[in-house]
């Protein structure tokens, strides 16, 4: 039996029908991405908010999503609201969902419900770390609850918590790989893909790797910027 | 009618007996001084004027209306007593000016050159129009409370509560807030002060009161406070202070 040699074909992955696949797929990771991050951010700040408002009910929904939705797997989410959306969002939501990309919807539901656990968190954490007498001073001048959340609270709570809120971007953005599961034609999805017609599977999932790391560090670096240049540090 | 009418307020945290059968009418322009040994409960008692405390028995009226009753909108009745605490507590990521027109853009939805304008104009009255733009942690303490009183007048309130304005500022700042809050006193503010400054007192307040463990022990005008005390409590504590 002869030895077959495997040879590198880097060229192979990144130009031409198998390029455009994988340019495809990135651009599906950075879509899925960017969407779940903005719902997971607002889920994630609604679901901290109640959990520190004075409504029972609230608190108790709070502490339920989290708790439920940071203790079970992330595929088993997905494939949750994949295979058994049917069951538990009502008939209207579902039908318009159809009528979208599915596979993207459930996936994006999947993604911002479970990250926007993990995000309540931190956005509760970083609410405690501000001092009690902010609430009480915007208070005390007429701001609605909601509004010193919105004008007084928070803008100081996100200064705090940017370096866990970026991890937990990254999270999401490599959590993202597993919607391929569900047939989402991601980056990792394609990279599979471009293996099954090549069997240069080295390369095209060297490439989505290389991928993986650069989106995240770009996203990194952005914000630290931003949170460096643009943001005002907040000295008491 | 009274703007401020305090009768049998009590208030409890807890078991613990706070604020004991307080009554008190207080005037429009009338400038009340409430002075006291510490946890006697004047913090308590100036906070359930603006329901950043809820008291359990007897009421506070506010322009004859009961304010914890339910038809009252708490954010109004904020909007119309300002406070001033004793650690300013101004917004650390807002410059001066957005501390100040913050509340009447979105409480009062006062337009924008509109609420700039009164909040320069603000900042001018009490004397740092000039930091307008900077942030509350580049002033000095006695600026920062000046700005809070800007904040507060912002609003333009019918009553204004003071919390121990000074006491948190180093000696050579004490004047600056102080010389601020007498213009407010001769221009007609009603105002309850929670303070030690007794030079203050004798200059502008109506009457001097005197808490401890939770009752008004006495009160009268400062002349008479400070020279005629007539009870001993009074007598010990103003001798300690003096
Ligand atoms: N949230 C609270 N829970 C329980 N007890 C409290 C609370 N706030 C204040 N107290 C108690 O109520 C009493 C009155 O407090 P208050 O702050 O009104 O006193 P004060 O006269 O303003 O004192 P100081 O001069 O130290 O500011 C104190 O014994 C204090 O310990
Ligand atoms: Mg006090």
């Amino acid at each position: 039996m002869t030895e077959v040699k495997y040879t590198f074909d880097w060229n192979l992955v990144l130009t031409g029908q198998y390029g455009d696949w994988m340019l495809q797929g990135l651009l599906l990771t950075l879509k899925i991405s960017a969407v779940s991050i903005v719902l997971a951010m607002l889920m994630g700040t609604i679901v901290a908010v109640f959990r520190l408002s004075k409504v029972r009910p609230l608190i108790w929904f709070s502490a339920g999503y989290t708790e439920f939705f940071r203790n079970t797997p992330l595929l088993v989410q997905i494939f949750f609201w994949y295979f058994g959306s049917e069951a538990v969002l009502p008939k209207a939501v579902n039908t318009w969902l159809y009528k979208q990309d599915f596979e993207f919807a459930a996936g994006c539901i999947a993604l911002t419900v479970y990250t926007s656990a993990f995000i309540a968190e931190e956005i509760r954490s970083g609410i405690f770390a501000i001092p009690k007498n902010q609430l009480e001073a915007s208070r005390a001048v007429g701001l609605s609850f909601i509004q010193s959340y919105r004008y007084v609270i928070l803008p100081q709570a996100f200064r705090i918590i940017i370096p866990p809120l970026i991890s937990q971007f990254l999270n999401l953005i490599k959590n993202s790989s597993l919607v391929m599961t569900i047939g989402v034609a991601d980056l990792t999805y394609m990279a599979r893909q471009v293996e099954s017609y090549t069997f240069h599977g080295f390369e095209s999932f060297t490439v989505a790797t290389l991928i993986y790391l650069a989106i995240s560090l770009v996203v990194s670096f952005t914000i630290t910027m931003y949170n460096k240049h643009f943001l005002r540090q907040i000295t008491y | 009618m009274p703007v401020i009418e305090v009768n049998k307020l009590n208030k409890w945290y807890g078991d613990f007996h706070v604020l004991k059968d307080i009554n008190q009418t207080v005037e429009k322009g009338e400038v009340l001084v409430i002075c006291g040994p510490s946890g006697s409960g004047k913090s308590t008692f100036i906070r359930c004027v603006n329901r950043l405390e809820e008291y359990q028995k007897g009421e506070v009226l506010f322009n004859g209306q009961d304010i914890q009753a339910k038809s009252v909108n708490v954010n109004q009745l904020r909007a119309d007593i300002g406070i001033v605490f004793q650690q300013f507590n101004l917004y650390p990521h807002l410059t001066v000016l957005k501390n100040i027109t913050l509340a009447p853009l979105k409480v009062k939805k006062t337009p924008r050159n509109q609420a700039e304008e009164n909040g320069l104009a603000l900042l001018e009255r009490v004397g740092i129009h000039d930091q307008a733009h900077k942030y509350p942690a580049e002033l000095s303490g006695g600026q920062q409370q000046r700005v809070a009183i800007a904040r507060a007048l912002a609003m333009r309130p019918q009553v204004m509560l003071f919390d121990e304005p000074t006491s948190a500022l180093d000696p050579e700042m004490i004047n600056e807030v102080l010389n601020v809050m007498k213009d407010l006193a001769r221009e007609g503010m009603t105002m309850l002060c929670v303070t030690h400054e007794m030079g203050f007192a004798r200059e502008v307040a109506d009457r001097v009161i005197f808490m401890d463990s939770g009752i008004i022990v006495e009160e009268a005008p400062p002349d008479v406070f400070f020279n005629n005390p007539k009870h001993d409590r009074t007598k010990a504590f103003l001798k300690e202070i003096l």
